[in-house]
Order: C-alpha cells, then sequence, then structure tokens
C-alpha cells in the first residue's frame, strides 16, 4: 500500500509527536504563534512548520485579526481519529481501571 | 487510590505493524506481575466489567498455553487463545495472542509485556504488540477486539465518579 503524504492526511499528520504536542497545547484555545512558542519552549520556525502541516490537513483553523494569526484545533477533523482509537483503548483502559481497584484490594488485604 | 489517575498511552504509527501501550500503576511490580499470572486475580480485572470471563486453559509459565472466552450480556462469546513464549518473573510475559472470531484463523499478535519497577513501589507495564500485517493492526484497533463492550463506557464514568 502506498504511503499517502503528511501533508494531505490527517492519520500521517498527527504521527509525529510534535504536532501531536501543538494540538494539545492548543487544547481549546485559540493561541498565536508566539504563544504556541512559549507553550512549548521550541523556536518560532518549528512551530510555524508543523502549525503548517496541521493546517493543511485542516487539523488546525487560521484566523486574522489585525496583525496577528490565531490557530485553533479543529475538533471535528480530529474525531475520525478519536473514533479510531476509542474501541481498543477503553478496553484496556476499562481493564487497567479494574486492575487498579483489584491491586489497591490486594494491597489493603496484605497490611 | 489517589485522585491523580493513571491513563494509558496507546501509540499506532501509520504504516507500522506494531503498537505500543503504556500504563502505569499504583502497586509494587511484583504485586503487579502476581495480578497477571494468578488466575483469581485475572479473571477479576481482565476485560470490560459488562463481560463475563471464563478462563478456559491457563498456564502462566514459558511453554504454557491459554484461552479465554469473553461473553456479554446479549450472549455474543469471544474467544482468545494463545501461547506463552516466556514467562520471567516479575519483569516480562511474552506470549501469542489471537481473536477466535476473525473470518480466517491465524491473524496471530506477537504481545511482548514488560514490567518496570518505579520509584515510590510504582509499576509500569508496556506492552509492545507485532501483528502480521498493518492491515491486521488497523483492523484490531478499529474493532476494539469486537464491539458490544461500548456500553461500558458508562461504568468507567461510575469509577470515576466514586474516587473523587
Amino acid at each position: 500500500m502506498a504511503r499517502i503524504p503528511t501533508t494531505h492526511d490527517p492519520f500521517n499528520a498527527v504521527a509525529e509527536p510534535k504536532r501531536r504536542q501543538i494540538l494539545e497545547a492548543l487544547g481549546a484555545a485559540e493561541r498565536s504563534v508566539n504563544e504556541i512558542v512559549e507553550l512549548l519552549g521550541w523556536p518560532q520556525p518549528m512551530v510555524s512548520k508543523h502549525l503548517g502541516v496541521l493546517k493543511k490537513v485542516g487539523l488546525v483553523r487560521e484566523r486574522r485579526e489585525g496583525r496577528q494569526r490565531l490557530y485553533r484545533a479543529n475538533l471535528a477533523k480530529l474525531k475520525p481519529i478519536y473514533d479510531w482509537v476509542t474501541p481498543f483503548e477503553r478496553y484496556w483502559s476499562e481493564s487497567y481501571d479494574r486492575l487498579d481497584e483489584v491491586l489497591s484490594d490486594l494491597q489493603k488485604k496484605e497490611k | 487510590m489517589s485522585e491523580k489517575k493513571n491513563k494509558i498511552t496507546i501509540t499506532a504509527e501509520p504504516g507500522k505493524q506494531e503498537l505500543f501501550m503504556t500504563r502505569e500503576f499504583e502497586a509494587p511490580r511484583e504485586l503487579v506481575f502476581k495480578a497477571h499470572i494468578d488466575p483469581e486475580i485475572y479473571v477479576r480485572w481482565l476485560g470490560p466489567r459488562g463481560l463475563t470471563m471464563s478462563l478456559e486453559t491457563f498456564e502462566p509459565v514459558s511453554g504454557g498455553g491459554w484461552r479465554y472466552v469473553q461473553k456479554d450480556e446479549q450472549g455474543n462469546e469471544f474467544g482468545f487463545h494463545g501461547v506463552y513464549h516466556d514467562v520471567t518473573a516479575p519483569e516480562r510475559i511474552i506470549g501469542t495472542f489471537e481473536f477466535e472470531g476473525l473470518p480466517e484463523s491465524g491473524h496471530v499478535i506477537l504481545e511482548i509485556n514488560m514490567f518496570e519497577a518505579l520509584s515510590g513501589n510504582r509499576t509500569r507495564i508496556t506492552t509492545q504488540s507485532v501483528y502480521r500485517s498493518v492491515e491486521d493492526r488497523d483492523g484490531m484497533i478499529a474493532a476494539g477486539m469486537e464491539s458490544g463492550i461500548v456500553d461500558s463506557y458508562e461504568r468507567l464514568d461510575e469509577i470515576l465518579a466514586k474516587m473523587k
């Protein structure tokens, strides 16, 4: 199967850990490049480069306000990725939550 | 339990045949390991709450076999089996895993579970799962090892609410 270029596919775009960090840094907020630079402590060209990719696949929206450009994560585009991994994540997440309870129970008994 | 909840991290890079899963626990490594090889403890946590778990075969030693069946409230059964390749207490469990509900058998997964002791009597489990193909891996993630477990999300919320 041919690889889809990073700049066309949201799945590939978020395969890069730095771009996931940018999405996390944005969260539900709207931020300027400088704010993201400050939050992550990366050089500005690096932030701009990754923002550019996220913008191309539609994972991030850009808005101009005066001389500033503001960025916001486009959660609708993230949904297919979330849906894809959620059932699997849920299976293990719930198993391990139960394990937490069992472990805490066993530790109480040991005391 | 502490108010800071440990969260699972799943990393599945596009185009690869493997995935990684990590999770930390507020318990010493020996105990976390024991929870994986003691049949009475194992059935108490493996799988979401809505499924009943029945261990048909359980030989957690190097060269042993395992099989379990999970049944949902509608009576649907999901069987899984494999062999233990290497069980070295308390640090690793390596084995194979196959879901019996696929149209064709032989879609086996190699699972490497590492148990790492952390300071403060904590433990980290890292699981590396290697699939036969990228399609196998993506199919398994997408199916979440079969649906029917979707409503368990609400149960998770219940647990979370209780812990507050």
